[in-house]
């Protein structure tokens, strides 16, 4: 069942339903890029939005994984 | 029990084999056959993919908040998200930023002034692709329209082949009487033939006798014809002539 029909009570019991073999994770993302894939890209008239969400997300995970070397940057030390 | 592990793991292998399937547009590397009943043909592609908001945000996220917030409760999140961000310089505003807001401003000035004619010439190309195919298809299909109507062609024809039967048999059944009544001719000549040859030779023989006996009498005649009997009939032949001579002398 998907994740968004989960109730939060039963989140714990829906994460043990999952299949965390290796074979499992990468079945998981193969399907996570085939509905991203085929619900933006591989369309007859693609738009921008397909391309610039991944770029998007890209600029946002490179920004979380170098926020230790921003964090000096603060113009402020206390928030 | 191994069978059942292979069985578990087939399908996993079926989906993370996926075999692209190129052909022209169609790129597609959904698995194929995980379930009992295949598709074939494919679907076709969808028309348009799904909607994204300022080229960002998909239009689910819109939805998703529109019953409890309305329209505006998106945008209200983000201007909060944003703002908590810059305060407690989670986001730090430092050089990068400047270089970010000249890149995204050119970025967003070049898509707005030549998004359209790069999307026009993609859509030609893909219109080429699909013109391609399907002027393959449509000459197949022309192909076999063709074949169709000759095929019927023949048969219409096979219809005359009654006719074309009889005028056969009619030819046959003339040389057939021709034949049969060269032979009676030949029959008849030769009987003729042998015919003829019976009366010839039944004339011969009788124009045989009759010479033969004209002959014997005639020598028997000369013969008989003694020498004294020879004297008296020119004799005789001689007054008879005189006694002529004056007559035809008397009429002149």
């Amino acid at each position: 069942m998907k994740l968004l029909d989960v109730k939060l009570g039963q989140l714990p019991t829906w994460l043990a339903m999952r299949d965390f073999t290796p074979g499992g994770i990468a079945g998981a993302l193969r399907r996570g890029y085939e509905r991203y894939y085929n619900k933006y890209i591989n369309v007859k008239k693609g738009g921008l939005g397909g391309i610039s969400m991944v770029l998007a997300g890209y600029v946002v995970v490179s920004y979380i994984w170098s926020y230790s070397h921003l964090k000096h940057d603060r113009h402020r030390k206390y928030h | 029990m191994l069978s059942r592990l292979v069985l578990r793991a087939a399908p996993a292998a079926l989906r993370s084999l996926a075999p692209p399937v190129a052909v022209g547009v169609l790129h597609t590397t959904r698995p194929l056959h995980t379930t009992q009943q295949c598709l074939a043909p494919l679907p076709p592609l969808p028309e348009k993919g799904g909607e994204v908001r300022y080229g960002l945000i998909p239009e689910e996220f819109f939805q998703f908040l529109y019953p409890k917030t309305g329209v505006t409760g998106p945008y209200m999140l983000g201007t909060g998200l944003v703002l908590y961000l810059l305060s407690k310089e989670i986001y730090v505003v430092n050089h990068e930023t400047v270089a970010a807001a000249c890149i995204l401003s050119i970025i967003i000035y070049g898509v707005k002034k030549y998004g359209s004619a790069v999307a026009a010439f993609a859509d030609k190309l893909n219109e080429e692709k699909i013109a391609e195919a399907s002027a393959v298809k449509d000459a197949a299909i022309k192909d076999l329209e063709t074949a169709i109507e000759q095929e019927k062609k023949e048969q219409w024809r096979v219809e005359g082949r009654s006719y074309l039967f009889d005028a056969k048999r009619n030819n046959i059944a003339m040389l057939l009487e021709t034949n049969y009544r060269e032979r009676l001719l030949t029959v008849y000549n030769e009987v003729k033939k042998r015919l003829d040859y019976q009366v010839a030779m039944q004339n011969l023989k009788r124009q045989k006798e009759q010479d033969h006996m004209i002959q014997w009498v005639e020598k028997n005649v000369v013969q008989s014809i003694t020498p004294q009997q020879q004297k008296e009939s020119i004799a005789k032949c001689i007054l008879d002539l005189k006694a002529l001579s004056k007559s035809a002398q008397a009429a002149v």
